[in-house]
């Protein structure tokens, strides 16, 4: 390690009682407690505990599945699931520090709701607001809402699966727009002449693409962070595209470091072809996590799920058991090939997320890589990233 | 005033968010935003310490415009609805959170979700405010556009909210048993299975929202015309209505609720709630000139001009406010001038709406500026905390209304005064509840929880 070595980002992602679909069994976790604001204020105000950047907030149109299509059926895992842009909404006078990033699915929302959604999420938490943006390629998320039908797949490779992912890029290009739809001191109440607003101010936005058209403004005006927070879970080319040119984090999927490495070159290469090579991106590795001081312990921990579950646990993402120390490790070798900071999925979010605060924070904290206080009060402070310019001010 | 052989009434109060229309003063020193986060929390707890029903938030999709420009004379901009009401939960126990959401740009399964969650984060205080849109201005901002033709409106609204009511009635709510020992979730696989096919909607699956404290939202009805009515004494709890008189509120109430009858409802199952501003000072006198006061920062000459046009379809910017209403008769070609606004529908008739304002101001002498003060006049209750004790209770005990949602014409502060001064006088009488006697907006309202009644 260097003298000086850089600060990671450390993100949470919450999901009902945790990653591993057996986590709900655990003594520790709250299962008839997934429906109440108690719940969720209880993890995040844990995640602001241990100063963490932000805490994303999954999300779905469907009951959740193990399948990865259609749903399943099952009834001994957590089925059912509160609207994310909700739950931040709900903790957010109720923390101070901690980013709060719920998922939209771009495929069936209207941009306008969530522009002005994620905007006034950015009011009620002072700054503090992102959104995490996701396609839907299952059919039946498409039959709840009845206005397109979603060609089935076999894997997530293919041309229409493209087309959803332009679609979500035009999706993000809307929102932003909105958010700048307004300037910045649009509001003047000048009582000389009666008006509220100058509304030379205000811009139509003039969308138009394959998808939808919007016209604008928006009838929020621009939030505290002038643009909050876009992100973008990436698994393949054309999503790193996506993260590329439409957002703040991406975060994506790798196994070792020299994975790592392959994907980070890919996203700034792509960052490079958008034109946005001098702007800050962050790449956030994903990890499931299994914490316990003795490493064995969080690998029984792990076994004993299994078993519960009945078939052994995979993810898109490294599965990782250990200890505080070894996690320490290995973030700091993948930071060392291109990541800037992580977003953990706790197995068991009642046991690993204080585990992630209370063990993987203070051994971060003792290797001089992470914040001993919060810095700054937005989230795009905390996560070095500048107030951005209208791209609508005249110059 | 008050019959004697009736028992009193219970009075119902609730507050709307002074909104972007020219009744909210914002040239006034103690004017806030309209949009941080502290001015709903400070409307929020006022209403609650003053033990009102529910808060009120009003919705707009587009910005106003005028002359194919942004409407700039009046507050512009307002958050996202389900946003704010949510982040409310958070720094209050009781009050209600009413919402007006669109069934025009709006797919039920997504604010089946936002309510159910709503509902759920609240501890059950949710209430949905359902209005419609046809106009395709607004219909710009969105991917269907505007599609809806204006006589389908209602028939969508109606197809919309029966389904929403089909998807929150899909979770029984006994369904999530989380057995962690026998590893049982869920006694139900089907849990939230919903099928639904009619003229505008067919979608079908499961709905993953468990069943809310409320079962559902209360539901508000905002629309005036037959079909409106119609639609709220089949559907709706509560009515947000605009009869500011109390003539003109008593007919009103007597024909919804003669309406219910046919549906199998009774009187106390839908309550009739108009909008109502109120100019509040220490003594009548000092009322009235406060009204008088406030009309004039409400009605500036150029918003007298904007509002006239709404009617004559012109830009009428070189009339000169103060002077005589303009000769011309109005445009009644189709485009209108003013875009966005609710109210430019409420003049189907122009030429007659300017023949009656015509006569209306010659024969009071009255300048543009001066009738536009006289007709938009909604300041119902101007007085004294005990006149307006006096009259809100005189207008609910004789069946003019349930009760009211005040319009404040101040953000955020205009409800502080009338919490401390007119609803002690309203306790005092036994009209108006000391405490709140339940956890959800149901029980405020004295509406039965949807399961515990059988025909709905």
């Amino acid at each position: 390690m260097s003298a000086n070595p850089t600060p990671l980002h450390l993100a949470v992602a919450l999901d009902g009682t945790g990653w591993h679909p057996a986590s709900w069994r655990e003594p520790v976790s709250r299962p008839r407690d997934l429906f109440t604001a108690a719940y969720w204020t209880d993890l995040i105000t844990e995640a602001e505990r241990g100063l963490l950047d932000l805490v994303t907030l999954e999300d779905g149109l469907g009951p959740q599945s193990s399948h990865f299509l259609d749903p399943d059926g099952r009834t001994d895992q957590v089925r059912g699931r509160l609207d994310a842009v909700l739950i931040a909404s709900r903790v957010a006078p109720l923390t101070h520090h901690i980013g709060l990033v719920p998922t939209v699915v771009a495929t069936h929302t209207e941009p306008f709701h969530i522009s002005k959604a994620i905007a006034t999420l950015d009011y009620v938490s002072s700054g503090r607001a992102g959104l995490r943006v996701q396609i839907s390629a299952r059919p039946n998320e498409a039959a709840r809402f009845g206005r397109r039908t979603i060609e089935r797949i076999d894997r997530y490779d293919t041309p229409s699966v493209h087309e959803l992912f332009d679609e979500a890029a035009d999706y993000v290009e809307v929102v932003r727009r909105l958010w700048d739809s307004w300037e910045d001191d649009a509001e003047i109440r000048d009582t000389a002449t009666g008006r509220f607003i100058d509304r030379d101010k205000l811009h139509h936005i003039h969308f138009e693409g394959r998808h939808f058209s919007v016209k604008g403004p928006s009838i929020t005006p621009r939030p505290p962070q002038g643009q909050p927070i876009v992100s973008a879970l990436a698994h393949d080319t054309v999503p790193y595209r996506l993260v590329a040119r439409s957002a703040d984090i991406g975060y994506v999927t790798p196994h070792d470091a020299d994975e790592a490495r392959a994907v980070a070159a890919v996203i700034r290469a792509e960052q490079r072809a958008a034109g946005r090579a001098d702007e800050p991106l962050h790449v956030f590795g994903d990890l499931v996590v299994f914490l316990d001081d003795d490493p064995g312990a969080a690998r029984a921990r792990r076994e004993r799920l299994d078993a519960l579950a009945g078939e052994a646990y995979t993810s898109d993402a490294l599965i990782f058991a250990g200890s505080p120390a070894e996690l320490a490790d290995l973030l700091q070798e993948f930071q060392t090939a291109g990541l800037t900071g992580f977003r953990l999925r706790p197995a068991v979010a009642g046991h690993d997320l204080p585990a992630i605060t209370r063990g993987l924070v203070p051994e971060l904290q003792r290797r001089g890589v992470f914040r001993r206080a919060y810095e700054a009060g937005t989230l795009r402070g905390l996560l070095g990233l500048a107030r951005p310019a209208n791209r609508y001010a005249a110059a | 005033m008050t019959t004697s052989s009736k028992p009193l009434k219970q009075i119902h109060l609730a507050a709307h968010f002074p909104g972007v229309n020219n009744t909210t003063v914002w040239s006034d020193p103690r004017a806030g935003s309209h949009i941080e986060f502290s001015s709903f929390a400070h409307f929020a707890r006022t209403a609650e310490r003053a033990k009102f029903d529910f808060l009120f938030l009003a919705e707009g999709l587009r910005l106003r415009e005028q002359g194919g420009k942004i409407y700039d004379l009046d507050v512009v901009g307002r958050p996202d609805t389900f946003t704010v009401l949510t982040a409310l939960a958070a720094v209050t126990d009781h009050i209600g959170l009413t919402g007006t959401i669109n069934s025009t740009f709006n797919e039920p399964y997504e604010v089946a979700r936002q309510f159910a969650g709503l509902d759920h984060l609240s501890g059950g205080r949710s209430a949905w405010n359902v209005v419609t849109s046809w106009d395709a201005f607004t219909g710009e901002n969105f991917r269907r556009g505007g599609f809806l033709p204006q006589e389908e409106r209602y028939s969508r609204a109606k197809e919309f909210l029966a389904t929403v009511k089909e998807l929150l009635d899909s979770w029984h709510g006994d369904e999530i048993v989380a057995d962690q020992a026998t590893g049982t979730f869920l006694k139900d696989a089907k849990a939230g299975s919903f099928t639904h096919t009619g003229q505008h909607f067919a979608i079908h699956g499961q709905f993953n929202v468990s069943r809310p404290p409320q079962g559902r939202p209360v539901i508000f009805q905002a629309g005036d015309s037959d079909e409106g009515r119609e639609f709220a004494a089949a559907e709706a709890d509560a009515i947000f209505s605009r009869h500011g008189t109390l003539e003109a509120g008593r007919a009103f109430y007597t024909d919804v609720k003669s309406r219910l009858a046919k549906y199998g409802r009774r009187d106390d199952q839908l309550l009739i709630l108009p909008a109502a501003t109120f100019a509040l000072a220490d003594t009548d006198a000092e009322a009235e000139e406060l009204a008088r006061e406030v009309r004039r920062r409400q009605v500036s000459g150029a918003t007298a001009l904007r509002h006239l046009e709404f009617v004559w379809n012109r830009d009428l910017s070189a009339y000169d406010p103060d002077g005589p209403l303009p000769d011309v008769d109005p445009d009644v070609s189709e485009s209108h001038i003013a875009q966005g606004r609710a109210q430019v529908r409420m003049y189907r008739d122009p030429i007659a709406t300017a023949r009656e304002w015509r006569a209306l101001a010659e024969a009071n002498n009255w300048s543009i500026r001066d009738l536009v003060i006289h007709t938009g006049n909604r300041q119902n209750f101007v007085g004294s905390p005990e006149t307006l004790a006096r009259t809100i209770n005189e207008y609910v005990q004789s069946d003019a209304s349930d009760g009211f949602i005040l319009v404040p014409h101040l953000t955020p502060t205009g409800l502080d005064e009338f919490a401390d001064k007119v609803v002690p006088l309203l306790q005092e009488q036994g009209v108006f509840r000391t405490d709140y006697e339940g956890p959800t907006l149901r029980d405020h309202l004295g509406l039965a929880h949807p399961d515990a009644v059988g025909e709905r």
